[in-house]
């Protein structure tokens, strides 16, 4: 057993001794060893619960990566998150051409009240200038749908940073779970509510007119 | 002293339909001689090629701010006492306070109506 005592240690004990001489060096050195082994004791138990967290720990992260892994992150950045960004785009798009529409309108109607005379050019002007002031809402809209776009960017950032970190786990979740090929009947009601289409998809009012034809 | 109904007027806004519907407020209000820009550089640039008796901008644009645009007018010795009123949806306090710090003559907040934006006027240009 004395073997297991370090020798730097032997040396404190005989240093301790010259202090204390009641006690023989084997007698210190027979507790402090019983002391050692049991802590060592201890550090064995203390090691393996250790161990225990840790590998609970390690189950943990794995199950969150392949829970992470299934919400396929990859999708909300390559549709989800473009798709959200074009439609607020094609709205604030709309929104300026249908308030210029608006404003021309009103541009003409106002251009009309010399025309008038002056208790009705009054109040087409007072119309007016109610219509000029409403249109107000395109710039604060504008700006509103901006700050959007802006927070879904920061998004697209982070989860740009999942996808790059989960990368394996999303490919071996995406091997192990194949994205069924879409079976969907086209005409189904479901799949036939699509809502409005960005300019660049959306059916042109001569194309349906002719398609329309075709059943004559 | 009279209001001179014919000195040009800069408006400055990245929103073309803002620029249009302060434009054409102002043509009710009498003021004729309106010119434009989208953001603060292109609006310095203009200040300095003509002579104009007020600038209304927007705070929110891009290269060059409202707040920014009016430090440089107020830094720059032909423009220093040039009226400018800021209209912009940016309304807390603090940007208040900063562009009062930076000079601002007014301050108007979007969406405005037409009479705010007379009663405005006549605060920094005088009554007309």
């Amino acid at each position: 057993m004395s073997g297991a005592v370090p020798a730097e240690l032997v040396a404190k004990l005989s240093a301790l001794k010259t202090r204390m001489p009641s006690y023989t060096k084997d007698e210190i050195q027979e507790v402090v060893t019983e002391m050692l082994s049991s802590m060592e004791g201890d550090l064995s138990e203390m090691n393996l619960k250790l161990y225990a967290e840790v590998e609970s720990l390690a189950r943990y992260i794995v199950s969150a990566k392949t829970e992470i892994a299934a919400l396929r992150p990859d999708e909300i950045m390559s549709d989800h998150i473009p798709n959200a960004t074009d439609e607020l785009d094609a709205i604030v798009g709309s929104t300026e051409e249908a308030t210029n529409g608006i404003l021309q309108a009103m541009e003409s109607l106002e251009g009309l009240t010399a025309e008038m005379d002056p208790a009705m050019a009054e109040k087409v002007t007072e119309a007016v200038t109610l219509v000029y002031e409403s249109c107000n809402f395109q710039d604060i809209t504008g700006q509103r749908i901006t700050k959007v776009v802006k927070a879904l960017k920061h998004i697209e950032s982070k989860v740009d940073a999942l996808v790059a970190a989960f990368g394996d786990e999303i490919s071996k979740y995406k091997a192990a779970h194949p994205t069924p090929e879409k079976a969907e009947d086209p005409m189904s009601d479901k799949a036939l509510l699509n809502g409005p289409q960005l300019a660049a998809n959306a059916g042109k009012q001569d194309d349906i007119d002719a398609l329309l034809a075709s059943f004559d | 002293m009279s209001v001179d109904m014919q000195m040009n007027i800069l408006i400055v806004d990245d929103y073309k339909t803002m620029l249009r519907i302060i434009r054409n407020l102002l043509k009710q209000l009498g003021f004729n001689n309106v010119d434009e820009a989208t953001d603060g550089s292109m609006a310095l640039q203009k200040l300095r090629d003509k002579e104009y008796g007020l600038v209304i901008s927007d705070w929110n644009m891009e290269p060059m701010t409202g707040i920014q645009l009016l430090r440089e007018v107020r830094a720059d010795a032909k423009l220093k006492a040039l009226p400018f009123i800021m209209i912009t949806a940016e309304s807390k306090t603090e940007n208040v306070i900063a562009a009062k710090e930076a000079g601002v003559n007014n301050y108007i907040v979007k969406p405005f109506n037409a009479a705010t934006l007379k009663t405005k006027l006549a605060s920094v240009i005088g009554n007309f």
